[in-house]
């Protein structure tokens, strides 16, 4: 089993694809040291140097080597302690191909998946696992739409499964802490309104 | 009952258009490594068979493996379900670093080489020199990826390799209408696709770069009808 030293994770708390990892690493329960990241302002030599390629965070960096992009990581993260908590991803082939599906279309497509939501508390299951981190690590963006928009974009009337799934995903233990708070990210829209 | 994966495989139906090239990543899993495999053969491209919307009623796009009936979407999906599935020999790496690196260039192929491409015959004037720009540099990124070795996964033809592949019949396209020679501008690149195209397995299964060509002025004629 791996062991948690010598992991830095380079993110920011109010980036969701940070998020994502920091949910993951936070199930398996990795101690690991959080580099805030003010990318927005600028990028610092050591995130440049961590990923030449795109720039971008979050970078996981373990023993020194970096890894990058978060469903990437996530895999990496769900092999290397796999022994630490509850996996991830479905250990079944069809089930992980069908979860990589999901999570690819998420990255790709605004649309939201309530029929996958139905009749389970989460996407994984019974607990959380690969599909909430990759689609619930935007739920504080999204309640901070809701609020600049005046509308409701999760609304328990329209997609109650999906409604559902949200208030038990920001409940969980895992995500609290983790996905930020959207009067956090409205203070940040306007820091950032300012700088530019 | 246990199936061996050769008997998996004649049950598994490919369907698809042979010159989609993300068609040919997968087929050159199955092709080279593991067995042969019954493609279906799929009509034009504008007509979409009831087949592939039952199968993917999400993008109705190929490729489509069915195994057993059931649908794995989306090429690179497709292989590491292969991988996973079939165990032997493996197209990952080993260890968990090399596997996450392989994912990650898998991704930024998939993200970045078909649509930087198709950027390329699409656009006209200064868009069309910003598209060859633009691919050269998913190239140089790629040629990094590469370094001296013979193969992207190393000494060896594997997963990476199959994933990028595929796209190369599409290169003497894009170098046709973008003016420029990739064996100029990336010349590792250049030498690493010869390399592949040696191997009895990818040149069996990749289209000829002219049915590609005659493909895409095909669909120039018919976005310039429908102007």
């Amino acid at each position: 089993m791996a062991t948690s030293a010598g992991v830095q994770l380079l993110g920011s708390w109010c980036s969701a694809f940070s998020n994502r990892v920091q949910l993951a690493l936070k199930l398996k329960s990795v101690e690991y040291e959080f580099v805030e990241e003010v990318f927005y302002v600028n990028k610092s030599e050591r995130l440049l140097n961590a990923n030449p390629v795109y720039q971008k965070i979050p970078v996981l960096i373990h023993d020194e080597k970096p890894l990058c992009e978060s469903l990437v990581i996530i895999e990496y993260i769900d092999e290397v302690w796999n022994g630490n908590g509850p996996s991830i991803l479905p250990s079944d082939p069809y089930e992980r191909a069908i979860a990589r599906f999901w999570a690819g279309y998420m990255d790709n497509k605004t649309r939201l998946l309530s029929n996958i939501a139905k009749g389970k508390r989460f996407f994984g299951g019974e607990d959380v696992g690969y599909l909430d981190f990759a689609l619930g690590c935007f739920l504080g963006w999204v309640k901070a739409t809701e609020i600049i928009g005046g509308v409701k974009l999760l609304d328990e009337s329209r997609t109650p499964g999906l409604a559902g799934w949200a208030e038990r995903f920001r409940s969980h233990d895992v995500a609290k802490d983790i996905i930020p708070e959207a009067p956090k990210l409205l203070e940040l829209i306007g820091y950032v309104q300012e700088a530019q | 009952m246990l199936m061996t994966p050769l008997y998996a495989l004649r049950r598994a139906l490919l369907a698809g258009f042979r010159v989609e090239p993300v068609l040919h990543k997968s087929e050159n899993c199955i092709g080279g490594e593991r067995a042969a495999v019954q493609g279906t053969g799929g009509g034009p491209v504008r007509r979409k068979s009831e087949l592939l919307q039952k199968s993917n009623p999400i993008y109705e796009k190929v490729p489509v493996l069915l195994h057993n009936g059931k649908p794995i979407l989306e090429s690179t999906n497709i292989v590491y379900y292969i991988d996973e599935t079939f165990a032997s020999p493996p197209l990952l790496p080993a260890c968990s670093y090399g596997r996450s690196r392989a994912r990650f260039w898998a991704d930024f192929i998939d993200k970045k080489v078909f649509d930087g491409g198709a950027a390329i015959w699409r656009s006209k004037g200064d868009e069309l020199e910003l598209a060859k720009n633009e691919f050269i540099d998913i190239l140089k990124k790629l040629e990094g990826a590469l370094g001296d070795k013979d193969y992207l996964g190393g000494d060896k033809f594997g997963f990476l390799d199959i994933v990028l592949i595929g796209s190369s019949s599409w290169f003497p396209t894009y170098e046709r209408i973008g003016g420029f020679k990739i064996e100029d501008e990336c010349p590792k690149i250049g030498a690493w696709i010869k390399r592949c195209k040696g191997r009895e397995s990818v040149a069996k299964t990749l289209p000829e770069p002219h049915k590609v060509c005659e493909l895409v002025e095909c669909s120039e004629r018919c976005m310039e009808l429908n102007e």
